[in-house]
């Protein structure tokens, strides 16, 4: 079946990173979806769709002064944009709007006009986790990898080394938040969290926001920037409740979101040039490399030892120094497919030479949920 | 004590008597007979509407954990958070007593058994501390 190819047209970050409290939350939201309309020689007047989380599609459309005839508001954590990318493929092929505004905006560090999302003592997550001591993401999407890393023989000192590669990519990099090397000493020796993680094994807590703009078709080759297409997509969910995996050695979020990402696009792992994977935490882009078949069961970790992701290596991997390095707000997938958008145009700060293929992949919540997205520069 | 308590609701108030009395119960389908947690009134396997409540052994392993050293209300660091996988099968997320929150004392795998904390009139919290004895 020939389908019609969406593209990303527009792509922008908000102008500054990092601590922003001059803004608040939606005003991130703006920042960025103006940045990227302004991108692609668009206005808000000329967008009918809209999909965003962290705010409702309602607050974004009233605020921007939009008039979708779709909107999507699907709300599961970090990943959520790479779900809007999928679902405004589909709305887009189905004709149900033109053109399409994904806002991402968060004052994660500032705490500005942000709404924490509650867990209730009725809750499941409240009966069954809560009382135990936990403390938000650093005490539980910790808590699966001790159990990876002794079905594996990983270390702490391979679990660092992912921090210290994505830190040579953040130091090419003038945005990125922290941008001075590291070595496998200097992260072991950082604060601890939660053994095994200390605090550099631990994402950024900042300001910012992100946003795209989708169109259908021939139109695509019409906007100043080069288009960047969607060759396929894929979502999944696992629990709410990390304590609940299946399986505390893969995600099957990743897994089912990856495989229908790559079945889409119709290509292998073999194929992709340039990657990126949401790491809130230092183990996360091991899980995502394994789960996505970058890499066979427990060889992550060497992997990323043996350089292959780093600057120089085979599979160039979190680009932008990830949210361990570059920046992370609360839900950094918006971040990761910004990366993405640059390589595969060729104005990334740390290009890497040649990139056709390009994989976004994130996590939502706490392994709760993943999105992925496979984008090439390559016309259909 | 300061930690937040669990409310709990008609699907889950027969886990909370439970604790109150002493026993960790689970549910187990009558049809496919697979065992289940967190607590519903149907099975998430087989979706039979026919499961009964049992009271487990109390005895599982330490599947994975995690050593907090940040203070966190009613906790006083470091402590041990874990995942406890139950003989039963399912797996809950507990704290540990009466062993050190070390990583020399706190060895994957290690058996483990129920012991209850009363925190308040109405909750009892399930942790666990090292087996005694045979398995």
């Amino acid at each position: 079946m020939s389908r019609v190819p969406v593209a990303v047209v527009g792509a922008a970050e908000t102008e500054r990173l990092g601590r922003v409290p001059e803004a608040s939350q939606l005003q991130l939201h703006a920042d960025a979806a103006l940045r990227a309309l302004a991108d692609a020689s668009l206005t808000p007047r000329d967008v009918d769709g809209v999909a965003t989380a962290g705010e409702s599609p309602v607050a974004i459309a009233h605020y921007l002064g939009l008039t979708p005839t779709w909107f999507d508001g699907t709300a599961v954590g970090g990943c959520s944009f790479m779900v809007h990318v999928r679902h405004a493929v589909a709305a887009l092929r189905e004709g149900l709007c033109s053109t399409v505004l994904v806002t991402h905006g968060e004052s994660g560090r500032s705490q500005v006009g942000r709404a924490r999302p509650a867990r209730p003592p009725s809750s499941l997550a409240g009966q069954f986790e809560a009382p135990f001591g936990v403390a938000g993401p650093s005490t539980l999407f910790t808590l699966p990898a001790l159990r990876y890393m002794h079905a594996y023989g990983v270390s702490e000192a391979q679990l660092a080394m992912v921090a210290v590669v994505q830190r040579e990519w953040a130091a090419k990099n003038p945005r990125a938040y922290a941008r001075d090397p590291l070595t496998v000493d200097d992260v072991l020796a950082s604060r601890m969290i939660a053994w095994p993680f200390r605090k550099l094994m631990c994402c950024l807590v900042t300001d910012g926001g992100g946003a795209l703009v989708l169109v259908a078709g021939d139109r695509a080759r019409d906007f100043p920037q080069r288009p960047v297409w969607i060759l396929g997509s894929g979502e999944g969910v696992e629990t709410p409740l990390v304590s609940q995996m299946e399986d505390f050695t893969s995600s099957k979020a990743f897994r089912v979101s990856g495989r229908l990402a790559f079945d889409r696009a119709g290509i292998g792992p073999a194929e992709v040039d340039h990657l990126m994977i949401y790491d809130a935490f230092a183990h996360l882009p091991l899980y995502g490399l394994e789960d996505l078949g970058f890499v066979g069961r427990g060889e992550a970790a060497a992997f990323v030892g043996e350089r292959h992701t780093a600057p120089g290596g085979k599979l160039p991997l979190n680009t932008n120094g990830g949210g361990l390095s570059y920046t992370h707000t609360g839900m950094y997938g918006m971040f990761a497919l910004q990366e993405s958008v640059r390589q595969l145009r060729g104005t990334a700060a740390a290009q890497v030479p040649d990139v056709r293929v390009s994989v976004a992949h994130g996590v939502g919540g706490m392994f709760a949920a993943s999105g992925t997205v496979v984008m090439t520069n390559q016309e259909p | 004590m300061d930690r937040p308590l669990p409310v709990p609701t008609p699907e889950t108030r027969h886990f909370w008597e439970g604790t109150l009395a002493g026993e960790l119960r689970l549910q187990r389908c009558l049809d496919c007979e697979r065992t289940y947690f967190p607590p519903r009134p149907f099975c998430p396997w087989c979706g039979g509407r026919r499961v009964a409540v049992f009271a487990a052994s109390g005895r599982g392993r330490l599947y994975s954990y995690v050593i907090h050293h940040r203070p966190v209300p009613g906790f006083t660091p470091p402590y041990a958070i874990a995942v406890v996988e139950l003989a039963e099968g399912p797996r809950l997320m507990t704290n540990l007593v009466d062993v050190p929150a070390t990583p020399e004392a706190l060895r994957l795998d290690m058996p483990l058994e129920v012991v209850f904390e009363r925190v308040s009139e109405e909750i009892a919290l399930p942790l666990f501390r090292p087996a005694g004895g045979e398995q």
